[in-house]
C-alpha cells in the first residue's frame, strides 16, 4: 500500500476510537484485496511502510460486500459502482476480505 | 470541419537489460536487499529472447495482438525477429550508441569499447545516415574516472551518466538518463516514420510529445518540450513543438490537439511522439523473480504518429466523436468508461457493436499478473462489454464474446502512456486500410491522483474511421 | 452498519476508486476521514 496512505491510516487509528473506524476497500481482485486487507489488519506484508508489523486490527470490508451494498442508497450505488459490481468478482472479493475480519 | 487523417504510425523497442536495475523500483529495492541483485541480474533476458517474445513481435507489427499464441508467451516464443512492419527491437549495444548520438550536453559517457561498438553497429543500421555518429566517438572517455565524479551514475560496465548540476535534483543523473532514453526511443520511432512514409522532413510543421518524462531544472521541473528536442534530433528543420501532459492518457488529447491544428488549418502536418519510461523498468520484478520468471520489464518503447489533412486513403480522425471524463463525472471505473466509450458513440447513434476494435489499456498481463496486479486489458474490456449490455446493445450472455471479438490481449510494456491505446495506433491503421475494420476506438486513461494535486483520474477517447466511409 | 462510522476509503483505480467509495460511505451516513486511490500500473 502507498506509504503515505499507511501513515495516514496509522494516524487515523491513533486519532479515533478503534470502535468507530471502518476500512472500505475497492480492490479489483482477490490478490490486491489480500494485500490491502492484510496491511490494515495485520500489518504491511512488504514491511515497507508505517504499518509494517502494526497489527491495527481495523474492521475492514470490501465495498462490494452485500452488507455494505445494503447500506447504500440505490441511486448512489448505481452512480458510483454501477456495472463494476458485475465486472469484478464480487463474491471472491467478499470472501477474501471477510476472511480478514474473522482473524482480527 | 475539414477531415484529418492519421497517415503513418511507428513504434520501436530498445532492449536494455543493463538499465533495468535503474528503474525506480529496482533502484530502491536492490539497494535495501543487495542479495537479490544477483538473482535480478541472472534473470535478465538476452536480446534474442526479448526479440522473439510474442508481445514484442505484436509491438513491432509482425503479428496482430489477436494472433498472439497461447500463454505462457515466455515459453511460446518463436524466432527472434529484429525488424517488424512498424519498427524494430534495437539491441542494447546499439542503443547506447544512440543515447550518445542524441546527447547534446555530453552528459552520457561510454567506454572506448562501448563507443566503438555503438558507432559501428549504428553505422550499419538502415537509417545510419540519420544518426550523428561523430558524437558517439566524442562520448568515449575514462569510464572509471567519470563514474568517480560527484553524483555520476554508473549505468553499466561501459556507460556512465553525469549529473548536470550537483545541487539540482531535477538535473540528477537518474533524471537525465530517464529523459535521454525517452528522447532516444522517440527519435528512433520518428526516424522510422520518416523513412517508411517517405515524406519530406521539412514538411512536418509541429511535433507534440505525449510521454510522462519530466524535463526541466529546479526552477521549472516540468518545463518539458520533448517534442521539439526530438524534432531537432530527427532533422525536422521546419518544425517546432510542445508537449501535452496527462499522465498515461496523454496520447489521445495529443492526437485530438494535433488533429484540431490540422483541421483548423494552423499546420499541415503534425507528428506526435513519445519515448520509453526508464523509471518503470523492472517495476514488477519482485513478482517475476518470485515466480522464477525473468525480469520482463527490460525494454523501452518509442512511438511516432503522423497527422495530416485527408489524403483520401488513411483512416480519418473523427473529431466529432471525442469522449472526455468531466470533473463532475463519478470516479468509478464504470463512470470513466461510460464517459469515454458509451457517451461519444451514443451521441451519434453509433452502437457499441459498430466498433470493430476498442483499444484501451493494453498492459501485458504476463508482466502484471505475477505481481498481483491482474489483467488490465481484460478488466477494461469487461467493463466496456458490461456497459454495452446495460445499454442494450448486446445481451449479458454475449459479454465474453464481445471481449474476444472487439478487445484483445495486452502486449505493451508497463510504461504508462505507451500502453494506454497509443500502441494500437499502427495496428489500427492496418485494420482500417488493408484489414476489414470500419471503426476503431482509442480510449486512454491516466491516474492524475498520483501527482497529489487532485483525487481524480482522467481519460479521453476518439473514434478512427475507415476513409471513404466507416 | 456505516452510519456514524469513521471510514477509511482505500480504493484502486482498476477496481472502485477512493472517491467512489467515499461517496457511497457518506450517503450511508458515515464520516469519511481518509480517501486514497491506488494505481499499480
Amino acid at each position: 500500500m502507498d506509504l503515505q496512505s499507511q501513515e495516514a491510516i496509522l494516524k487515523a487509528s491513533q486519532t479515533h476510537d478503534k470502535a468507530d473506524l471502518l476500512v472500505l476497500l475497492g480492490s479489483p481482485d482477490p490478490e490486491s484485496a489480500t494485500i490491502a486487507a492484510e496491511t490494515v489488519v495485520e500489518g504491511d506484508p512488504s514491511y515497507a511502510g508505517a504499518l509494517a508489523g502494526a497489527q491495527l486490527g481495523l474492521l475492514t470490508y470490501h465495498v462490494l460486500e452485500e452488507e455494505v451494498h445494503a447500506d447504500i442508497p440505490d441511486d448512489v450505488w448505481e452512480a458510483q459502482i454501477g456495472v463494476m459490481a458485475d465486472v469484478l468478482e464480487a463474491d471472491a472479493l467478499a470472501e477474501t476480505v471477510a476472511g480478514f475480519r474473522n482473524r482480527s | 470541419m475539414p477531415d484529418v487523417v492519421i497517415s503513418a504510425a511507428t513504434q520501436v523497442l530498445a532492449h536494455v537489460p543493463s538499465l533495468a536495475r535503474h528503474g525506480s523500483k529496482p533502484r530502491r529495492e536492490l539497494a535495501k536487499h543487495p542479495e537479490v541483485a544477483e538473482k535480478f541480474t541472472a534473470s535478465l533476458r538476452t536480446f534474442d529472447q526479448a526479440a522473439a517474445y510474442p508481445p514484442h513481435q505484436a509491438w513491432i507489427g509482425n503479428i496482430h495482438p489477436r494472433q498472439l499464441p497461447a500463454r505462457p508467451w515466455m515459453a511460446n516464443s518463436g524466432e527472434p525477429q529484429r525488424r517488424g512492419r512498424f519498427g524494430e527491437v534495437m539491441p542494447e549495444e546499439e542503443f547506447f550508441g544512440l543515447l550518445a548520438a542524441v546527447d547534446d550536453f555530453e552528459l552520457f559517457a561510454l567506454s572506448p569499447e562501448a563507443a566503438k561498438a555503438g558507432a559501428a553497429t549504428l553505422a550499419a543500421h538502415p537509417l545510419a545516415k540519420a544518426f550523428d555518429l561523430d558524437r558517439i566517438e566524442k562520448a568515449a572517455g575514462d569510464i572509471e574516472a567519470i563514474a568517480g565524479e560527484a553524483k555520476a551514475l554508473r549505468l553499466a560496465e561501459g556507460a556512465v551518466m553525469r549529473c548536470a548540476q550537483s545541487d539540482d535534483e531535477s538535473l540528477a543523473a537518474h533524471v537525465l538518463i530517464d529523459n535521454l532514453a525517452a528522447k532516444a526511443t522517440a527519435t528512433l520511432a520518428l526516424l522510422h516514420l520518416l523513412d517508411r512514409s517517405g515524406i519530406d522532413p521539412k514538411s512536418v510543421d509541429y511535433v507534440i510529445g505525449c510521454g510522462e518524462e519530466a524535463i526541466g531544472d529546479r526552477y521549472q521541473r516540468g518545463g518539458g518540450n520533448l517534442g521539439k528536442a526530438v524534432a531537432e534530433a530527427a532533422g525536422l528543420t521546419d518544425a517546432s513543438g510542445a508537449d501535452v501532459k496527462n499522465f498515461c492518457a496523454a496520447f489521445v488529447p495529443a492526437l485530438v490537439v494535433a488533429s484540431s491544428l490540422v483541421s483548423a488549418g494552423v499546420f499541415n502536418r503534425v507528428a506526435i511522439i513519445s519515448g520509453g519510461s526508464l523509471a518503470k523498468l523492472g517495476m514488477k520484478f519482485q513478482g517475476h523473480l518470485a515466480k522464477d520468471l525473468p525480469v520482463m520489464e527490460d525494454v523501452l518503447g518509442g512511438t511516432a504518429t503522423l497527422v495530416e489533412a485527408d489524403d483520401g486513403k488513411s483512416p480519418r480522425v473523427r473529431l466529432d466523436v471525442v469522449g472526455r471524463h468531466k470533473v463532475s463525472a463519478g470516479g468509478s471505473a464504470a463512470e470513466v468508461m461510460k464517459a469515454l466509450a458509451v457517451e461519444p458513440l451514443s451521441r451519434h447513434g453509433i452502437a457499441m457493436t459498430d466498433i470493430d476494435d476498442f483499444a484501451t489499456e493494453l498492459h501485458n498481463p504476463e508482466i502484471t499478473e505475477p505481481q498481483g496486479s491482474g489483467n488490465v486489458p481484460e478488466r477494461n474490456y469487461r467493463t466496456i462489454a458490461a456497459l454495452s449490455a446495460a445499454k442494450g446493445d448486446i445481451e449479458k450472455a454475449d459479454i465474453a464474446a464481445f471481449v474476444t471479438q472487439r478487445g484483445m490481449p495486452g502486449y505493451a510494456p508497463t510504461q504508462g502512456h505507451l500502453a494506454s491505446a497509443l500502441c494500437y495506433t499502427p495496428h489500427a491503421l492496418d485494420r482500417l486500410t488493408t484489414g476489414d475494420a470500419r471503426k476503431v476506438m482509442l480510449l486512454a486513461k491516466g491516474s492524475l491522483f498520483l501527482g497529489r494535486m487532485c483525487q481524480l483520474s482522467d481519460g479521453m477517447s476518439v473514434l478512427l474511421e475507415r476513409n471513404g466511409g466507416g | 452498519m456505516l452510519q456514524g462510522k469513521k471510514v477509511i476509503a482505500v480504493g484502486e483505480r482498476d477496481g472502485i476508486s477512493g472517491p467512489a467509495i467515499a461517496a457511497c460511505a457518506k450517503a450511508a451516513g458515515a464520516d469519511v476521514v481518509f480517501v486514497a486511490t491506488e494505481c499499480f500500473v
